[in-house]
């Protein structure tokens, strides 16, 4: 799969591989630290966070999951 | 306002098969329409959950209608942010998912939660809730109107209402036959129909909706 910035595919690419291995044979068994895709994860993140910036995308001060309020269950 | 839709599946596979596969999903031939996918940001917890945010972008397809109102938003991929929170620990995994740019066209945010099939521990259940809401005035009807999934559109067949023999009905005589004239001198200078040959024909008897021959289960069911 592509990478929003060009020039962060391969990057990606190296660092998903290494990530799939490391969650499917490590994480999921309960086996969480020691993470061997730190680096690649490091140099990835500094190409993707440039091209974010460059193509203005709106990301920064994003509450995770949401932020967290409780949603209705129905329509309104 | 806001349009609320629940639903809930089964995939016939063991949750961290589907984990797995979950970080493994694009590209694939069913979602063509999404472009690039990127992990912004992951990090694992003290208590070993892993929380990661994806961006992915994907192409604006709009009704032809929203592209006459808004034209500016035809050129812009729309960009959507997924946030996940694997728990290894209790096998659960909860996802939220929204986009951040055409917000003022629409928003659609969706929350899965996956876990172990509580009948068979060899799949994995989801239960996916989705909030679809628009402020924009007058299109808020169309956008929430067309998300809705067609099943829901259907409308269910009325049952056919019984016919209700009026009293005059219930108390006709049945009709007899003409006494047969013998034939006349003077019979061809007629024209009148009284005159023709023949029995006239008698009318068929109202066949009863609940006739043993009728198929009225079918009318009951739709």
């Amino acid at each position: 799969m592509n990478s929003v910035g060009e020039a962060c595919t391969d990057m990606k690419r190296k660092y998903d591989q290494c990530f799939n291995r490391w969650f499917a044979e490590k994480f999921l068994k309960g086996d969480g630290s020691g993470d061997p895709c730190t680096d690649l994860f490091k140099r990835y993140q500094q190409c993707i966070q440039k091209a974010i910036k460059e193509k203005e995308i709106p990301i920064e001060g994003l509450e995770f999951m949401g932020h967290g309020k409780e949603k209705p269950e129905n329509s309104s | 306002m806001v349009k609320y839709f629940l639903g809930q599946s089964v995939l016939r596979s063991s949750w961290d098969q589907v984990f797995a596969a979950f970080w493994q999903r694009y590209p694939n031939p069913y979602s063509k329409h999404v472009l690039t996918e990127d992990i912004v940001h992951r990090e694992v917890t003290p208590d070993q959950k892993l929380l990661s945010r994806r961006l992915l972008t994907k192409t604006n397809r709009m009704p032809r209608w929203a592209e006459r109102l808004f034209p500016a938003n035809v050129a812009h991929s729309v960009y959507i942010l997924e946030d996940s929170v694997v728990d290894p620990q209790n096998q659960t995994m909860t996802t939220f998912t929204w986009n951040i740019n055409h917000a003022r066209l629409m928003v659609v945010e969706e929350r899965c939660v996956y876990r172990v099939n509580s009948d068979n521990s060899g799949w994995t259940e989801i239960r996916r809730e989705a909030w679809v809401s628009s402020s924009l005035f007058g299109v808020s009807r169309a956008v929430q109107v067309r998300p809705l999934p067609k099943h829901l559109l259907r409308q269910p067949r009325k049952p056919r209402r019984r016919q209700r023999r009026q009293h005059w009905q219930l108390q006709r005589r049945p009709r007899t036959l003409p006494a047969r004239l013998p034939p006349s001198s003077s019979s061809s200078n007629s024209s009148s129909l009284c005159s023709q040959p023949g029995p006239l024909p008698l009318p068929q008897p109202t066949r009863h909706p609940w006739a043993p021959s009728a198929p009225s289960f079918i009318v009951l069911y739709y």
